[in-house]
């Protein structure tokens, strides 16, 4: 299971994300909602860009993974004009029926450091069929 | 304070549906950054072992946070997560419907946690979805 070797580290979006009024807007629409607050589930966005480092820096294909668990923990609600870094550790890898479930947290944080929202997701990399 | 008009333990919100297309999933694809074609393309989800084009776990759990925003007029989030359990299998000409139905589990300090239900159909498609929300 050759992403055993990927728990413990850490895989860093390579620039801040910053939350623009458009993205909000399209996000929002896609979601049925309307665009006055950020919709709650819109920090899977710039997590997902660390998301994108750790599969390619690990060389997993997208369309072999499955979303297996999403967990949102929001110190404040994030807004328009946000600035956000996403840094994503693979906490654990565990195999099971072939498949390999990854479990990962992504900090956002602001440019001072501050912890905006922790997404915490597990993945499941299905095995060949 | 928000909109319901009491948050107290075993009050039953009531359940918001959903239709969901398959333009629904592109749209989510192109405003999420999630290109995953499992989601747009049938050969695809077929050829991985999937029953067809699947929803997004994260356009589902979208669902979810809707109603918490509808039953609670956009009242702050603190927690929200769910596991994905089943797939919602979105049929080329029919979509597929999700149900979220919800109660208030707990109510303390300002903040209610929400125990949810969230079905395509009759079965259940997250596991344990729950949100806490300052009220």
């Amino acid at each position: 299971m050759p992403l055993d070797a990927a728990v413990g580290r850490r895989y860093r979006a390579p620039a801040p994300y910053v939350v623009t009024p458009e993205a909000v807007a399209a996000f929002a629409a896609a979601v049925g909602v309307g665009s006055d607050a950020v919709p709650p589930t819109f920090p899977i966005v710039p997590a997902f860009v660390a998301v994108g480092e750790f599969l390619r820096a690990e060389d997993v294909e997208l369309a072999r993974i499955v979303h297996g668990e999403q967990r949102f923990a929001y110190e404040r609600p994030v807004r328009v004009g946000d600035v956000l870094d996403a840094e994503l550790s693979v906490d654990r890898v565990r195999s099971l029926g072939g498949n390999d479930i990854i479990s990962t947290s992504t900090a956002l944080t602001d440019p001072d450091g501050a912890l905006v929202c922790t997404a915490v997701a597990t993945f499941v990399h299905r095995g060949a069929v | 304070m928000s909109a319901a008009a009491s948050w107290e333990p075993g009050t039953t919100l009531p359940p918001q549906t959903y239709r969901i297309t398959r333009a629904d999933l592109a749209a989510y694809a192109a405003a999420s950054g999630d290109p995953n074609p499992i989601h747009l393309d049938e050969q695809v989800a077929l050829a991985v072992g999937l029953p067809g084009v699947i929803a997004h776990g994260m356009y589902t759990l979208a669902l979810a946070a809707r109603a918490v925003s509808t039953w609670s007029d956009d009242a702050p989030v603190l927690e929200l997560g769910a596991k994905f359990t089943a797939p919602v299998v979105v049929d080329a000409e029919q979509g597929a419907v999700v149900t979220v139905a919800g109660t208030v589990k707990d109510v303390a300090d300002g903040v209610a946690t929400l125990a949810l239900d969230v079905r395509c159909g009759e079965g259940t498609v997250l596991g344990v979805p729950r949100a806490r929300i300052r009220v």
